[in-house]
């Protein structure tokens, strides 16, 4: 299992999740400030986005959602077209049409984006069709979140993929939220991958905050689809540590539940283990997160400075 | 020249253009059972059947169809694509745009509708108006076998998604259909009859009411113009104001609910630029705001025939002569 794993430098998923943080943090200061549209932030969530996205190959194709910075960082995406994209500007990737809700990223592969909860789990099996008809090698990878797999699409889906051999990666983000729901009172199972097994698919639950461990298990878990040509069904148990959408000031959540998630921080933990491991000195620790928001501050700029799109773009690429 | 029926004439299209493109394929509830000669020809691959799931079979499609396939649907009645609404709605017709151009959604969606075989109104509601409203996806209904297999091939070779409605009451009345590669452009109107004094406009079983009439009031000395949209997206608008700037009167008559229906936006547009040549206020005749009921004498009453036709655009001549 942990030999089909990857040449990865692990201060290399330290990086990338320090990117993701410093992201999310302009975002919301932006948002705050009023110079940058709410988003929903991945805070807290950077280990289960950048433990499975470092996990698949290139021609691998991404389905995500409203929650996916961290995914599209991940896999590569420049932060100030990311950035412009929040704000509407025409460099964005997709032209500001988007907005911070469904971005693709064709040229990294990742897909077919919708905010809809639970579309993603709808277009994942022809998503995978489309690549074992014609014949293309990289598997679907489809990020959701627990709220996600309420929604009937999710079963739908389940059945499907299994039924016909899609080799698809389902991956549940499962953030202890559904916007302003616990999932404890929305489902009636603690683990979607229970749900999963349910429909013959291969499932796990893995520490959502530790990506070393979701590196692993995602490993395993895309080699799997590919060597079956099946679905598997990777959940990732984490925490949404800041509100649904930027701003929320989260009086509803439990500050003891809050707490001791935060005391497991997917990025400190990584970097105490590498501290620890000596694998990196606290100086050098201290600089990635430094070069991290001065990455995202050139971003920034750069985004600002974009123009935002002629008018002549509200007509276009609606039909083909 | 080939008679076929409409049902008949929607099966040699696909099988045609499954040949002539690889990408193509077909799948839905009993689509593979009920088209063995697709089956035996392309292979179940090609041609799938699907769970029972509306949602997930649109979805799929809408997901291949981004990814290089160009599948056609099979979601039997109008109504069960209320199932369908997320996939067709927010996804095919919104992800193009929402991504900057970067897909594309080739895909067609059949659904048949419309009075005929007193099934009720959860499988016979004539909802097209819907889709028209909804951006990044076009609309098709035929009135004969011959567009009804033109029209399809050109539907499955659009790189747009396209909602493709079959009228029940005509899909297995018997027509003349072309040999060969014939495809209607979507968006290019028919004039099934031409004439001076008055414009019917329809589409789907309705059209065929339009020339019943056409011909009760040739009897009476009217000459009436009979337009087929034949796609409601995009709309032939030009055909249409072309033939109303000439009669200066206009009737729509659909089959579906008449409130905020196809025929109020074909209004509209015959008041805003054709106004000036207008001699009698232009009229609609459609279905009532009423879910359509099972009984064969209701389910008849819902849609416009013949005789009401005749009499509205004998009342608009009459108007202008008094
Ligand atoms: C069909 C639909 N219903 C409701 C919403 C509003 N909404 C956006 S995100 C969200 C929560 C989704 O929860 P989950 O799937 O767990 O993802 P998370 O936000 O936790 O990442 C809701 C309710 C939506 N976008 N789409
Ligand atoms: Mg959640």
């Amino acid at each position: 299992m942990t030999s089909a794993q990857p040449q990865i430098d692990p201060r290399d998923l330290l990086a990338q999740m320090h990117l993701i943080r410093a992201y999310e943090e302009a975002i919301v200061a932006g948002s705050t400030a009023g110079t940058v549209p709410g988003t929903c932030t991945s805070v807290g969530q950077e280990a289960a986005a950048v433990g499975v996205v470092n996990a698949l190959a290139a021609d691998d194709l991404i389905l995500t959602n409203h929650r996916s910075a961290g995914h599209l960082l991940a896999r590569g995406a420049d932060p100030g077209r990311l950035l412009a994209e929040v704000m509407g500007r025409s460099d964005g990737y997709c032209g500001g049409r988007s907005g911070s809700l469904h971005i693709s990223v064709r040229e990294l592969g990742v897909v077919l984006t919708s905010t809809i909860v639970g579309a993603e789990l709808a277009l994942a099996p022809g998503v995978a069709l489309a690549q074992t008809m014609r014949n293309q090698p990289g598997i679907v990878v489809c990020f959701f979140g627990d709220g996600a797999a309420c929604e009937g699409s999710f079963h739908e889906s389940l059945n499907l993929a299994a039924l016909w051999n899609l080799p698809i990666l389902y991956v549940c983000e499962n953030n202890q939220w559904q916007a302003f729901v616990h999932r404890r009172e929305a489902m009636s199972r603690e683990h979607v991958s229970s749900w999963a097994q349910s429909y013959g698919i291969a499932a796990s639950t893995v520490d959502g905050n530790d990506v070393s461990a979701v590196l692993a298990a995602a490993t395993n878990a895309a080699a799997q689809v590919r060597a079956s040509q099946r679905p598997y069904l990777l959940e990732t148990w984490t925490y949404r540590t800041r509100g649904h959408f930027e701003p929320d000031d989260q009086a509803y959540v439990d500050p003891a539940e809050r707490a001791a998630w935060l005391a497991r921080d997917p990025i400190a933990m990584c970097r105490d283990r590498l501290v620890a491991a000596g694998n990196l000195s606290e100086l050098a620790a201290t600089d990635l997160a430094t070069r991290s928001r001065d990455r995202i501050a050139e971003a920034l700029a750069f985004a600002a400075a974009s123009p935002y799109p002629a008018p002549e773009a509200l007509t276009q690429h609606v039909y083909a | 020249m080939p008679v076929l029926t409409l049902n008949d004439a929607i099966g040699a299209a696909l099988a045609e253009e499954m040949r002539h493109d690889p990408r193509v394929l077909i799948f839905g509830e009993g689509v593979a059972t009920k088209r063995q000669d697709l089956v035996r020809e392309f292979g179940g691959r090609r041609v799938r059947n699907t769970p029972l799931a509306e949602g997930i079979i649109a979805g799929t499609a809408v997901g291949a169809a981004g990814n290089g396939l160009r599948p056609v649907i099979d979601l039997l009645f109008a109504p069960f694509l209320c199932y369908a609404m997320d996939e067709l709605v927010n996804s095919a017709g919104k992800l193009r745009f929402l991504s900057g151009g970067q897909f594309s959604f080739p895909l067609v969606t059949l659904a048949m509708t419309g009075a005929g075989w007193g099934v009720g109104a959860q499988h016979n509601h004539n909802l097209e108006a819907w889709f028209v409203h909804s951006p990044g996806l076009k609309v098709v209904m035929p009135s004969t076998p011959a567009d009804a297999k033109a029209l399809l091939k050109s539907a499955i070779r659009d790189d747009n998604p396209v909602v493709f409605f079959l009228d029940i009451g005509l899909l297995y009345t018997p027509g003349d259909v072309p040999d060969g590669e014939h495809c209607i452009p979507l968006g290019q109107a028919a004039v099934r009859r031409a004439g001076d004094d008055v414009t019917l406009v329809s589409y789907g079983k309705t059209v065929h009411g339009c020339l019943e009439a056409a011909e009760t009031l040739a009897g009476q000395g009217i000459s009436a113009e009979v337009i087929d949209l034949r796609s409601l997206k995009p709309l032939d608008e030009a055909t249409i104001l072309a033939s109303v700037t000439r009669t200066g009167r206009l009737v729509v008559v659909h089959e579906a609910n008449r409130l905020c229906g196809v025929g109020a936006e074909i209004a509209a547009q015959a008041a805003e630029k054709c106004f000036a040549s207008l001699r009698a206020p232009v009229t609609r005749l459609g279905g009532p705001d009423a879910p359509v009921a099972a009984s064969y004498p209701l389910e008849q009453a819902f849609v416009p025939q013949a005789a009401s036709i005749a009499a509205t655009a004998a009342s608009l001549c009459a108007r202008q002569a008094a």
